[in-house]
């Protein structure tokens, strides 16, 4: 009982530590509304579903480095299959690059179920030959993106009878919040849910109890896949090209996770709290440079956040054991 | 594996015993097999020069692989490796224009031990995930070091002659290199195989709660570890500064993946407890072999990572069937 409360006390304080950092926001650039918070919200879609492909691994106990390579990978493919196609055929194209982003991850998973080398060491390999792949697919940044797709996270969702409301929730965020649920809540009801965290947890106890823990890590890779596709799309429809170099979503995704509350042993956190804790970060780095601050010297403050929470968190957990 | 135990094989079963007893056979028999292959496809490619350079390439991957090996003793990992050697590597180039190179070298290896201790402080002291600390003072060292280049963006870089020969020079047909890694080599087993350090980190690694309870200190040694680690890697960026002769922001960075491998390779447990240096060596070796096979391929780029990554994954796979049979 006293862990629920830690546990969703950590998220709360994640809330309200978004809630204060909007109104710094607020205080530094009073004429901050509801269009930057549009574009707060598609800069973080990608960060955010690289986020959650990492917390479904780190809670079954694993780790995938290979989520940054993923997202270049399903992005390059996407923008490369749209690259002078009609609009209807990316009807075709997003099923297509989803179901990739599922096997490739089920494949990650079934290396490490079947070859027994440690999840980091797979994930490393796997990062190498999806990064490969990704330059045989495109050799330099280009391609493009169906009109309709990018309007699918461009500008706000309309809510009749509430325009004030409305225009601050932007298409992104809605489209991030389904994604998010309609994978995330029946998992977590289901006995599949259950099991992932189980082996998370400790897996020795899982397989004595009967899970199948071979089958579940490679759903739960196979799943963080999924969320990698959505990412690699979502970062197609932000820049409207795919890049074959994957940005610093590796780095970003294990701080979020970390900071969202998701023990890097496995089998303890939720999704919401890493989400949230992508979205904190991405707003500092937004407060340092309304600041005027050098980007530089963000990527420091950035850094040193990072690890203070993380020593800050250990801390508190050795607290609590004591 | 129990059934091979069940049919009356023995020969083959010898062998199998053999290899596990001796984990370092079968690596060298891979490298050897590499450089064959090498030989087929290039005839007369393996000569001594090509000798000199692959030993030149393979010692700062060898060095930033012991630092892994080491830590990865005590079940952690060192991630900050590439950005430290960076650093150093870009701080000694800076500062050597207006110091004398040994005030530049030292100079540059202040870095190196901050981030060490700062590293060891956060794993040993408040527990932060090896990995989590290492990435997040690499990240903060990367901007720092951006920084630090907008100040000395007007006074320019040069290189001390005697890092060049160091790093690229050859006597007798041997690299000068080697001069600065067998001691460092023969350094890490004697201290790995032979001093009390060595064995607490062994002992670390396998069971931390044991070690704590015989009287270990474990702050103090996960301290020293990653301090010790992370000038082994300003002195790898010095070395391959040498060798590189451009210094650039990220001079290192693409050594940091392959140096986890080469450690994996060669047999070190990334749980801890488990491994060696001499296998690292060898790791690192291959690796390097392995890169100048797929170089002379001559098949793109994305072909190339593809075949590194599947052919890191199925010898370290087929590696750790061989040593679990024991």
């Amino acid at each position: 009982m006293s862990r629920l409360i830690r546990r969703q006390g950590w998220v709360a304080g994640l809330l309200v530590l978004f809630v204060v950092l909007l109104v710094i926001t607020k205080l530094i650039q009073p004429g901050y509304g509801s269009g930057d918070f549009g574009s707060l919200v598609r800069a973080v879609l990608p960060y955010a579903f690289a986020v959650a492909a990492q917390t479904i691994v780190v809670i079954a106990g694993g780790i995938d480095l290979s989520v940054g390579a993923m997202m270049a990978l399903t992005s390059v493919t996407a923008a490369s299959m749209m690259d002078g196609a009609s609009e209807e055929y990316a009807l075709f194209v997003v099923p297509f690059v989803l179901a990739m982003g599922l096997v490739l991850g089920a494949v990650n998973g079934m290396l490490i179920v079947v070859t027994r080398v440690p999840d980091i060491v797979v994930t490393l390999a796997t990062l190498f030959v999806l990064q490969g792949a990704a330059l045989l697919v495109l050799g330099a940044p280009g391609g493009a993106v169906a009109e309709w797709l990018r309007a699918t996270i461009v500008g706000t969702f309309p809510i009749p009878g509430l325009p004030g409301i409305s225009a601050w929730i932007p298409k992104a965020l809605v489209l991030l919040v389904v994604c998010l649920c309609i994978i995330w809540i029946p998992l977590k009801r289901s006995k599949l849910g259950l099991s992932i965290y189980a082996i998370g947890s400790s897996e020795l106890a899982a397989f004595r109890s009967g899970v199948p823990v071979a089958r579940t890590k490679i759903i739960a890779y196979a799943l963080s896949g999924l969320f990698g596709a959505m990412g690699g799309l979502a970062l197609t429809m932000s820049t409207g090209i795919g890049a074959p170099i994957p940005g610093p979503y590796l780095l970003a995704s294990v701080a979020a996770v970390v900071l969202g509350g998701v023990a890097l042993g496995g089998g303890k956190g939720g999704l919401l709290g890493p989400i949230v804790a992508v979205f904190v970060l991405r707003l500092v780095r937004t407060d340092l440079t309304l600041l005027a601050i050098d980007p530089n010297v963000t990527a420091i403050i950035e850094g040193a956040i990072m690890v203070a929470v993380v020593m800050f968190g250990a801390f508190i957990t050795m607290r609590g054991r004591q | 594996m129990s059934i091979s135990a069940i049919q009356p094989v023995p020969f083959g079963r010898r062998i199998k015993r053999f290899m596990a007893d001796r984990p370092l056979i079968p690596l060298i028999i891979l490298l050897v097999i590499l450089v064959v292959i090498l030989q087929i496809l290039r005839p007369g490619i393996v000569n001594e020069r090509w000798l000199a350079n692959t030993i030149k390439f393979a010692i700062p991957l060898a060095i930033l692989a012991g630092c892994q090996t080491m830590t990865m003793l005590t079940g952690g990992i060192d991630l900050s490796v590439g950005t430290v050697a960076t650093m150093s590597a870009f701080i000694m180039a800076t500062q050597v224009v207006n110091h004398d190179p040994a005030a530049a070298i030292l100079i540059a290896l202040v870095p190196a031990v901050l981030i060490g201790l700062v590293n060891g402080i956060g794993v040993g002291v408040f527990r932060v995930h090896p990995l989590i600390m290492t990435l997040g003072t690499s990240l903060i060292g990367t901007g720092c070091l951006q920084v630090y280049q907008r100040t000395v963006i007007a006074s320019g870089a040069k290189i001390p002659p005697f890092l060049a020969w160091l790093g690229t020079g050859l006597t007798y047909g041997v690299p000068n290199a080697l001069l600065l890694f067998v001691p460092i080599a023969v350094l890490i087993v004697f201290t790995l195989r032979r001093t009390g350090f060595g064995r607490l980190l062994y002992a670390v690694g396998d069971n931390e709660g044991a070690a704590r309870l015989s009287g270990v200190r474990y702050w103090q040694v996960i301290t020293a570890l990653y301090v010790i680690s992370s000038v082994l890697a300003g002195i790898t960026g010095l070395l391959y500064i040498g060798l590189i002769k451009a210094p650039s922001l990220s001079l290192a960075e693409p050594l940091v993946l392959p140096s986890v491998a080469a450690a994996v390779i060669g047999g070190t447990s990334i749980f801890g407890g488990r491994g060696g240096y001499t296998g690292t060596i060898i790791g690192a070796l291959i690796l390097t072999v392995l890169t100048t096979l797929l170089t002379i391929l001559q098949m793109p780029e994305g072909a190339r990572r593809i075949l590194f990554g599947l052919i890191v994954l199925f010898v370290t796979a087929a590696y750790l069937r061989i040593i679990e049979d024991r």
